[in-house]
């Protein structure tokens, strides 16, 4: 049996294998189909969560690991910043096919409340593990300055 | 009929045929539709063949409460056409887009061509929908004309509601849906377009994406997203060469792992391998992770068969000896030969470009489920109608009896428009007697992919005393896509439409020639496919010239352009991507109108600091002028940044000007990536990648960082948009190092280069 704290609620799951990755357990047990699977081996950051706040790796973490961690999937983001930057992701009409988008959502929110105000070089850096095929990058960099200075803008 | 739009669509108001029960039939105002565009409405005769074989598919319903329901029959792969499409059917309605919901259609020939691969979508189906909103937008001002009893031509739809001029009374669309829907369907020639000038979403902001939101709160609805009660999970081990089979296997280990169920053989291929599943073993169980696990603890040996001597690094010399003679001639002006003898000067230079793997983000998959000799399937597909015919064909059953539900497709770039990983599930789905759902890793999508073409480009020109270009001989060879059907195709005569015939400049002498080459793997279509390697060598090679004659590059490109001119192909067979020779000329007007664009836009000319460069280079493909300026900085260790890069486009007609520019910048993107580090080879037989860490794909520290799209505003027909902008992106990148270096580059990808700062 295996406790995993995600969005505020705690999910009991029984007779998994403690090695199987996080992501798999969103997704195959508890119906969490917005992180997505893209490498299985931390090189796209399709399956990026927040583990403690942190952005993490759903494919390379195991539920084993978990311990008392709380969890956040790209359906628990709720905090007023992190509207604040789906909303930018909208206006800037960022997403082509979406399918990465959930997890550069997830690594820009990490990003924006530890640096509220990045620069090109800070979003280059907090950024370029979250590939997109599609190209969105421009756009990418462009909603995450405009949710700062929303944010910014809203905090005074 | 042909309509007042030039579209092939008949639409009739079937709200009242109770037998018609389809996505949308729930009562109300519903408009059927049949689409013919142009090869199948001449494969089936003459118009009065119609009536008979008339079956429209639902595509509009106005409810009464007012929501317009409209069908989106071609695929969302990220160009945004799940929402430009049926945008345009409700500009033409009138309607607000607030009140508009969109139905994803099932694959059925009934919709028409649903192919969602070549750039069609808007310019095959722009004038359908056109006319299929004008339509229902007639019918309600005659709904309202008769409420009021007033003449119709004094009721105008306007957002949403009729309003009758003369006394500014006004009428809902759902109050008018019960006297709609009893209306005659008007004649196609009684039905007004709108002037462009009235367009409310078409050709100007538009509207927001249909699935915008669901998209950045995680709902959006992907393939590997679907769900069904009872569900199994499977993987499949396939042989690493094309065309092998399992000798033996040892499953214990597997059937030991918590979690695993069974381990099923999936057949693979006859003959050719067209869609059909490579074959392999298929580990079913109850999570993916435990069929991974099972995955890992299988022990197979394969019988590999006859192209387990691939060498990728060995073939490339096989097709740099076929462009070193001559070909099959494709096209052929004057007398080459004569002209390259006579020449002051010639110029010879050969071209490389390796395999790529397509790589979408969210890997092939599809759920699928087979009951009382029915199977249903939910994919991310770009041709659901494909892949309906080629489950019915491998399980056996009638197409009507298979159901193909589109999702998002999480990227496509044409691997999705084959259906073999279709296929498997449904065939496993059929042999469990349970629905599964079919998961392929980033390794198989990597190692299985219908890949990018390898080829070799040999060019030759001649240059008289006066530098004036006299001679253009361009050869080609790579193995053609028809191999992966065919495996005895072995000349790319199509893919030659794609760059080398339908070469613009304007040179006396012009022979094109196509060589031969076998396929060892799967050969598919990838984004702008062969236009990619095509535009790589023909503007690589024009840059060259312009260094020749000592001339800049936009002077050279512009004089070898000549005057305003419709191309003559000088005879040669030529698709023209199915557009018409009237409707889209090959215009080299319109060339020279993107490159000065470009050019202008991006500084041309202009000073740049040390280490950087610029580089010039224009392509058609798929019916739109792209001209791409891209700046490099060459850095001390040698790699490469991308600080702007300038497109300009000339599409025609542009239907969501937004989501052109997305292509476009995406298309930089795609372009970089390849051009940068794109490579996909093999040794003996099998795809050495097989990951993100060794098929790099651009992120966003070395992508563009400055993509700057300059749109050209026209009337003109549309053109494709989701594949022009890729070709010219690689050649500019490549003519860019030239500038900064003096270091010419004629394979690719560039990091296979030893770059320094000049």
């Amino acid at each position: 049996m295996v406790t995993l704290r995600i969005n505020g609620r705690e999910h009991q799951l029984d007779g998994l294998d403690p090695e199987m990755p996080l992501l798999w357990a969103l997704r195959d047990h508890l119906g969490l189909t917005g992180t997505r699977f893209g490498c299985g081996k931390g090189q796209c950051g399709a399956c990026t969560i927040h583990v403690d706040g942190k952005a993490t790796r759903a494919c390379m973490y195991p539920i084993g690991s978990l311990g008392e961690r709380t969890v956040t999937t790209i359906e628990g983001l709720a905090s007023q910043a992190d509207q604040a930057l789906q909303d930018a992701w909208v206006e800037h009409q960022v997403p082509q096919c979406g399918y990465c988008q959930a997890g550069q959502i997830m690594t820009a929110a990490e990003l924006l409340a530890n640096n509220p105000t990045p620069d090109d070089e800070a979003i280059d850096t907090a950024m370029s593990g979250n590939l997109c095929r599609c190209g969105t990058y421009q756009r990418i960099r462009a909603a995450i300055k405009t949710a700062a200075i929303k944010t910014a803008g809203a905090k005074r | 009929m042909t309509t007042a739009t030039g579209a092939d669509v008949r639409v009739v108001n079937v709200s009242r045929r109770d037998l018609l029960k389809g996505l949308l039939g729930a009562g109300g105002l519903v408009l059927g539709v049949q689409l013919f565009p142009g090869a199948a409405r001449a494969a089936m005769g003459a118009g009065g063949a119609l009536a008979e074989t008339f079956a429209p598919d639902l595509f509009l319903s106005i409810d009464a409460s007012g929501l317009v329901s409209i069908v989106a029959h071609r695929s969302e792969m990220g160009t945004g056409i799940r929402t430009s499409l049926p945008m345009v059917l409700a500009d033409e309605l009138e309607a607000d887009w607030e009140r508009v919901t969109l139905t994803q259609a099932p694959g059925d020939a009934a919709y028409g061509d649903q192919n969602t691969d070549g750039s069609r979508s808007v310019r095959q189906f722009f004038g359908a929908m056109r006319q299929i909103g004008a339509t229902a937008r007639t019918m309600l001002e005659s709904a309202a004309a008769r409420a009021w009893n007033v003449d119709a031509s004094e009721c105008a739809a306007q957002n949403h509601e009729v309003v009758h001029g003369p006394s500014g009374r006004s009428i809902g669309f759902g109050d008018l849906v019960p006297i709609a829907a009893v209306l005659d369907t008007p004649d196609a020639a009684a039905v007004r377009l709108k002037d462009p000038s009235e367009w409310r979403y078409i050709g100007g902001k538009g509207v927001p994406l249909a699935d915008g939101r669901d998209i950045v709160t995680g709902k959006a609805g992907f393939g590997l997203d679907v769900v069904l009660e009872g569900m199994k999970f499977a993987t499949i081990e396939r042989c690493p060469v094309l065309g092998g089979a399992p000798k033996s296997f040892d499953d214990a280990e597997t059937l030991a792992v918590p979690g695993v169920e069974r381990v099923v053989p999936v057949p693979g291929y006859q003959g050719a391998p067209a869609f059909s599943p490579v074959g392999g073993l298929a580990v079913i169980g109850r999570d993916t992770w435990s069929v991974l696990q099972g995955r890992n603890a299988l022990e197979v040996e394969w019988e590999e068969g006859e192209h387990a001597s691939y060498d990728s690094r060995l073939f490339r010399r096989d097709l740099e000896r076929e462009v070193r003679k001559t070909g099959q001639v494709v096209r052929n002006r004057g007398d080459v030969d004569t002209a390259l003898a006579a020449a002051d000067t010639t110029l010879e230079a050969e071209y490389y470009c390796p395999h790529l793997a397509h790589a979408p983000m969210e890997p092939p998959c599809a759920v699928a489920r087979v009951a009382d000799g029915k199977c249903e399937v939910w994919a991310p597909t770009q041709s659901p109608q494909t892949a309906r015919a080629s489950v019915a064909q491998a399980l056996g059953l009638r197409p009507v009896d298979v159901t193909i539900h589109v999702t998002l497709l999480g990227g496509g770039f044409g691997r999705k428009s084959k259906p073999d990983y279709i296929v498997e599930a449904a065939v496993l789905a059929a042999v469990i007697e349970a629905p599964v759902k079919l998961v392929w890793t980033r390794e198989d999508d990597i190692r299985h992919d219908y890949y990018h073409s390898v080829s070799a480009q040999h060019y030759t020109a001649g240059l008289d005393a006066d530098g004036k270009l006299t001679a253009w001989r361009a050869r080609t060879a790579f193995p053609p896509i028809g191999s992966t059907f065919n495996p005895a195709s072995q000349l790319g005569i199509g893919e030659a439409g794609q760059g080398v015939i339908d070469m613009p400049y304007d040179v006396p002498n012009i022979r094109c020639e196509v060589g031969a080459a076998q396929g060892h793997v799967r050969i598919g279509w990838l984004r702008s496919v062969a236009n990619v390697y095509h535009a790589f060598a023909c503007s690589s090679f024009v840059d060259e010239i312009a260094h020749a004659r000592g001339l800049d590059p936009l002077d050279n490109l512009l004089d070898l352009l000549g005057p305003q001119q419709h191309v003559d192909l000088d005879g040669a067979r030529y698709g023209n991507y199915g557009g018409s020779p009237a409707d889209h000329p090959i215009d080299t007007g319109r060339f020279a109108h993107v490159v000065r664009l470009a050019a202008e836009k991006s500084g041309w000319g202009t000073a740049l600091g040390p280490g950087r460069g610029r580089g010039l280079a224009v392509h058609r493909s798929f019916l739109c002028y792209v001209a791409v300026v891209a700046q490099v900085e060459v850095q001390d260790d040698g790699s490469i940044l991308i600080p702007r890069i300038d497109m300009a486009v000339d599409a025609g007609q542009l239907i969501h000007p937004d989501r052109v520019v997305a292509q476009m910048e995406g298309a930089a993107v795609f372009g970089a990536s390849l051009a940068l580090t794109g490579e996909i080879t093999a040794k003996g037989g099998a795809i050495e990648q097989g990951n993100f860490d060794d098929y790099t794909i651009v992120r966003m520290n070395r992508a563009p960082r400055e993509v700057a799209v300059h749109l050209v505003e026209s009337h003109r027909p549309p053109g494709g948009v989701g594949e022009p902008g890729v070709p010219p992106i690689a050649p500019a990148l490549c003519n860019a190092v030239f500038a900064a270096t003096g270091q010419r580059i004629r394979s690719l990808p560039l990091s296979r280069h030893d770059l320094k700062r000049s």
